[in-house]
């Protein structure tokens, strides 16, 4: 088993027409993805590959059995395209677009509150259940199935984390990016709550980063209901306070949000954090052993 | 992005949030004639991004037009030093003239995104004119707080809430919480990521009136604030940030030896850990972008260079969808093209890593390759002159 999607996801790319959103439909295809339809208003009728491109979400829903949908459109019309896909009944929206206004996403993250949607993102790779379904911009090929969850805020260091456990020979359940910015669909503890539930996930790699108090509440909900152990390790101990670290969450405010800070509440309930990126996979490695 | 206080103002005053009668002036005679013209007493206050400035010397009060002039004199060309601006201080090109208000009580008002409830929050002290932070650790019962519903917006009965809170009474109230109901309808409109009134003053006729304003704005929603974007000081920022930001690519400038090059922003705040794990120092953060290609790491070196601190470079690519050979040959172009006089580290891991490593050995540049995060970091200190 595994959480958010498997081989039975049927996903719509919306702005399947757009350079980034073809190119990454035809890498997850390429894994094995069941992408089932695309969506570009105004392009309803042609085909991308194949797969037919729909006016509407709805229509691809409606048509195809679409149940989870991909964002690939510009920030500017990110608002929009997350509250079509909610209303068209789809359970999982991935945003993948970097640069959406907080403004907005404050606005629809509210306005889907009463839809029976997930929303992973915005500004994230996506989630890839290895050997089944890669929703996302993720290498597939570094995955290998497994029984370790990650959860990260970050793209490349997910990556990274994930190759030193393949490395290891450790496989992963599903690996989700939930995304840099400061407002996001899915947060550590949504997921932290999925896998908790989820059989065949044994332990949790959760990568931080500095910025928020995400990894705080993380912590606390880890020492109250987590029932697995959970590797953790926080980027950005070296960051100078009040910049901005490429991700718009990634800052030091106010002093507050800084790694120390995160790793302290961590430790404090029960997590082995890493404290050198390149140790993420050994101690999940001594995790598992014990 | 951040504005100076006088940019600041002049957006309040286009949402009618009452503020100081002031002016800009960008010489010592322009302050002159400012004063002479509001009369009476004045404020002098040099415009810089960085707060602290009245502890720095950049807020004087003076009596006439001779004594502003005198004021700005002493403040314009020159570099001011706060506790925000490190030791260099930051040079003042403008000041702002203001007319001084008798001021009966000083209060703060403050708007941020709060993540936690992801709403945005409405802040309001008693406790004005000092450093909010220090409130709100020390005394966190004396900030009151309302958070606006993202759907309605922040109501008018919050508006009470806080004026009243504040211990605000009759006419005085109805006007600071119709001055809450106008700042929160700039912050939104605005797409600001932070504004703060700190201090709001209630005069000895018992107005309501902006003495100080900050606004930072969220960068990814400019492109619908071209009106915004005008208002950007580049004198205020790094250049080096500043070109690097025209060539797409985020960067931050440190202080250490070893220049950092790495795709995508978590793990390049990785390597600068790592970097220090190892026993040396990030000279930067700097994200090159998913593509990572010729053009791309050819900025990247031009910036990462252009700092005189930097001995050695790090270079951390981890490819996915961009294959590392490709990376390589672009890794190769660039240091061709900016004329590499220092070692550089390259790390690969990903698609291809072995064959982009080849690739770096073979070029006959002085490269050194490592295989594995640490090995990197450990190789690139080393490179930079040892641990420190």
């Amino acid at each position: 088993m595994s959480i958010l999607v498997d081989k039975d996801t049927r996903i719509v790319v919306q702005g399947i027409t757009g350079r980034e959103g073809s190119f990454h439909t035809r890498q997850c295809v390429e894994y094995g993805s069941k992408v089932v339809a695309g969506v570009t208003p105004g392009k309803g009728g042609q085909d991308m590959d194949g797969i037919p491109v729909y006016n509407t979400v709805a229509q691809a829903v409606g048509k195809e059995g679409a149940n989870a949908s991909l964002i690939f459109v510009p920030p500017a019309f990110c608002g929009d395209a997350i509250l079509e896909a909610a209303e068209a009944g789809v359970e999982l929206v991935i945003c993948i677009t970097e640069g959406i206004p907080t403004v907005d996403m404050i606005k629809a993250k509210e306005a889907i509150k009463y839809n029976n949607v997930r929303l992973v993102g915005p500004n994230c790779p996506g989630v890839i259940t290895p050997g089944e379904c890669k929703m996302g911009i993720m290498p597939g090929f570094i995955h290998k199935p497994g029984n370790v969850g990650v959860i990260s805020r970050s793209g490349t260091l997910t990556y990274e984390a994930v190759a030193q456990l393949t490395e290891l020979g450790i496989g992963q359940s599903t690996c989700i990016g939930i995304g840099g910015d400061p407002i996001i669909g899915s947060t550590f503890i949504d997921l932290l709550g999925l896998f908790n539930g989820d059989p065949d996930t044994n332990a949790v790699v959760m990568i931080g980063e500095i910025g928020g108090s995400a990894e705080e509440e993380a912590a606390e909900f880890i020492k109250s209901e987590m029932k697995k152990p959970v590797v953790s390790f926080i980027a950005g101990q070296t960051a100078p306070p009040g910049k901005r670290m490429g991700h718009a969450g990634a800052i030091i405010a106010g002093g507050k949000g800084t790694a120390a800070e995160k790793i302290i509440a961590l430790e404090n309930a029960g997590v082995a954090v890493s404290h050198s990126p390149a140790d993420i996979g050994a101690k999940i490695a001594e995790v598992l052993a014990k | 992005m951040k504005i100076h206080e006088y940019q600041a103002k002049e957006l309040l005053k286009q949402y009618g949030i009452p503020t100081t009668n002031a002016q800009v002036a960008t010489s010592a005679k322009d302050a002159f004639r400012i004063a002479k013209d509001l009369g009476g007493k004045v404020v002098v206050k040099a415009q810089i991004h960085a707060g602290g400035r009245g502890k720095g010397g950049g807020v004087k009060v003076v009596d006439g037009p001779k004594e502003a002039e005198a004021a700005a004199a002493g403040m314009l060309g020159k570099p001011l030093v706060t506790y925000q601006t490190g030791p260099e201080g930051q040079i003042v090109s403008k000041v702002l003239v203001e007319g001084a208000v008798g001021i009966a009580s000083e209060l703060y008002l403050g708007l941020v995104v709060d993540r936690a409830t992801e709403k945005v929050a409405f802040m309001a002290s008693t406790e004005g004119g000092v450093e909010i932070e220090k409130v709100a650790s020390e005394t966190p019962d004396k900030i009151l707080k309302e958070f606006a519903d993202p759907g309605m917006g922040l109501m008018p009965y919050q508006a009470r809430n806080l004026a009243y809170g504040l211990g605000l009474e009759g006419k005085t109230a109805s006007s600071a919480a119709s001055f809450i109901l106008k700042l929160y309808r700039l912050f939104v409109e605005k797409d600001c990521s932070l504004a703060e009134i700190n201090p709001l003053i209630i005069t000895d006729e018992g107005d309501v009136m902006a003495l100080d304003a900050k606004l930072n704005f969220d960068d990814n929603a400019m492109y619908r604030h071209p009106e915004l974007a005008e208002l950007r000081d580049l004198s205020e920022e790094d250049p080096s940030e500043v070109k690097a930001s025209e060539y797409g690519l985020s960067y931050i400038k440190l202080d250490g030896a070893v220049g950092c090059m790495v795709n995508g922003a978590g793990l390049a705040m990785a390597t600068m850990d790592i970097i220090k794990l190892a026993g040396g120092e990030p000279a930067n953060f700097l994200d090159v972008g998913g593509g990572a290609n010729e053009e791309s790491v050819t900025n990247a070196f031009k910036i990462i260079l252009s700092d005189e601190n930097v001995k050695t470079v790090l270079v951390n690519i981890f490819g996915g969808i961009v294959r590392c050979d490709i990376v390589a040959q672009g890794v190769i172009a660039a240091a061709k093209n900016v004329d590499l006089k220092i070692p550089v580290v390259v790390r690969l891991e990903g698609t291809n890593a072995d064959e982009g490593l080849k690739l770096i050995e073979e070029s006959g540049l002085a490269f050194e390759t490592a295989k594995g995060l640490k090995a990197a970091a450990e190789k690139a200190v080393a490179a930079a002159g040892g641990v420190k």
